[in-house]
């Protein structure tokens, strides 16, 4: 995919609302700006408006009022399908296609694209590489035939596939067990600085949030707090932010006690 | 062992119509699936729609068959020959499980693997075409399974207007009070629907998505 000149500002929030067609407001005028390489993870407890939030950037919904831009344009002056393709999308429950193959499923989008059979094979093989997968072991085999980590390593492998600048990750992490998530989180995390590119997390983690932001939007409600750098975050004064502090102290002490 | 002797004896006649019988199947099932394969798909993506298109085919499994054969018959085109009449009323009762079983099969394919298609940016041809329809072939076969068997079943009675089939045979012997004119048409229509049933299980098996 060719890239863009850059912009300064790789996604941006202008008071975007969000209310369903029969009138829920499930967010309330969001102003966010992304840049361009940062890791942007959305915080807050379900509900929260979290996800709908991630799916206006890729136009799987449409603001109500405000806008949502991309790289400068909003999303409905976009293709849906242009814009989707230059974005990756990490879904909890991965969503492989059950009746494809890994090497299949993380093709996907190269084929939709036109790539030649060669480099389709080539990129496969790159990526799951680059995921900690065995190319050769992984490659023809069906997502039924893999553990839950393995298929989430899959699922990030084909979000990359096509190299696009930005990247949405919908609770990547949540449907593993405490251990695995906490192994992929880790490679993910040294992932991310290989990668450079925009990514947005939407997580109800507030490790995960401090393992991974560059900055933590923290939402509740349908509306953004506030937006804080890790560090800030440790120290806000936020209501929301302090509960957050609070279960992680717990869990700290905890630890100490033993 | 009058039964076997019977059917030696009239072996010619007994191929001849069984041959009828799965001509007319044949081209009913044929119908019934490029109507209701079709069918099924527009009921997942305009839910208006669902209740008059299921409730239409409904109906139409609702009509006795011999009522139905009836009703059509002064139809213009369709009642000129008895073929044709017989084979559109089959397709008819073969409708609603086509309809249903498509409709399911999609709606059954997981929420997320629909999901990470749209937004990879897959169009709805794409998603419909490569994930929703390869994911419910099988749901799709399991309906043409139990429309075929049906349809094998109703085909005898489409003897009455005079398509020919298994049916002639069952119809002669009633009026006759022969009970091996009777199992001629119908120990040979039990087969094929046997037959039929056991094929497409095999065919839905070979396509069910592994999970």
């Amino acid at each position: 995919m060719a890239h863009e000149p850059h912009t300064e500002v790789a996604i941006e929030f202008e008071d975007a609302t969000y209310r369903l067609p029969q009138g829920k407001t499930l967010l309330r005028r969001i102003r966010l700006r992304v840049a361009p390489g940062e890791t942007l993870v959305l915080l807050g407890r379900s509900g929260a408006g979290k996800t709908t939030a991630l799916k206006l950037i890729n136009r799987l919904l449409e603001p109500s009022t405000g806008a949502v831009r991309v790289e400068g344009k909003s999303t409905v002056e976009w293709d849906a399908i242009a814009l989707r393709r230059r974005i990756g999308y990490v879904i909890q429950e991965a969503g492989l296609f059950p009746h494809y193959t890994v090497g299949e499923n993380v093709a996907v989008v190269p084929k939709l694209e036109g790539w030649s059979e060669d480099r389709q094979r080539r990129r496969v093989r790159e990526l799951l590489a680059l995921v900690g997968l065995e190319p050769e072991e992984f490659r023809k085999r069906y997502p039924h035939e893999l553990s839950g980590g393995q298929r989430q390593r899959v699922g990030v492998a084909r979000a990359l596939a096509a190299d696009p600048p930005i990247l949405l990750m919908d609770e990547p992490f949540g449907a593993l067990d405490p251990l695995t998530r906490g192994e992929v989180r880790r490679e993910f995390h040294e992932l991310q600085a290989r990668l450079g590119k925009t990514i947005v997390i939407v997580t109800h983690d507030i490790s995960e949030a401090l393992l991974l932001a560059t900055r933590i939007g923290l939402m509740d409600a349908g509306e953004l707090r506030g937006v804080y750098s890790p560090r800030e975050f440790l120290n806000a004064t936020d209501q929301v932010a302090a509960a957050y502090l609070a279960q992680l102290r717990v869990l700290e002490e905890a630890g100490e006690e033993k | 062992m009058k039964v076997a002797s019977f059917f030696a004896q009239h072996a010619d006649e007994i191929l001849r119509a069984t041959g009828e019988h799965v001509w007319l199947v044949f081209w009913a099932m044929l119908i019934a699936v490029a109507v209701g394969v079709p069918l099924g798909i527009l009921v997942t993506r305009r839910p208006w729609l669902s209740k008059p298109i299921l409730g239409g085919a409904n109906i139409a499994e609702t009509i006795p068959s011999l009522a139905l054969f009836g009703f059509l018959l002064p139809v213009p085109w369709l009642g000129d020959r008895a073929e044709r009449l017989a084979i559109v009323a089959l397709a008819l009762y073969a409708l609603l499980p086509i309809i249903r079983n498509t409709a399911t099969g999609i709606e059954g394919v997981d929420r997320a693997v629909r999901e990470a298609a749209r937004g990879m940016g897959m169009t709805d041809g794409q998603i419909l075409w490569k994930v929703e329809l390869p994911l419910s072939l099988s749901t799709v076969i399991a309906g043409v399974r139990v429309a075929t068997v049906l349809t094998i079943g109703i085909a005898t009675i489409a003897a009455a207007v005079g398509t020919g089939g298994l049916g002639e045979f069952i119809f002669r012997g009633l009026a006759m009070v022969n009970n091996e004119l009777i199992l001629a048409g119908a120990i040979p229509a039990a087969l094929l629907a046997l037959a039929a049933d056991f094929g497409f299980s095999l065919l839905e098996r070979r396509f069910r998505p592994a999970r």
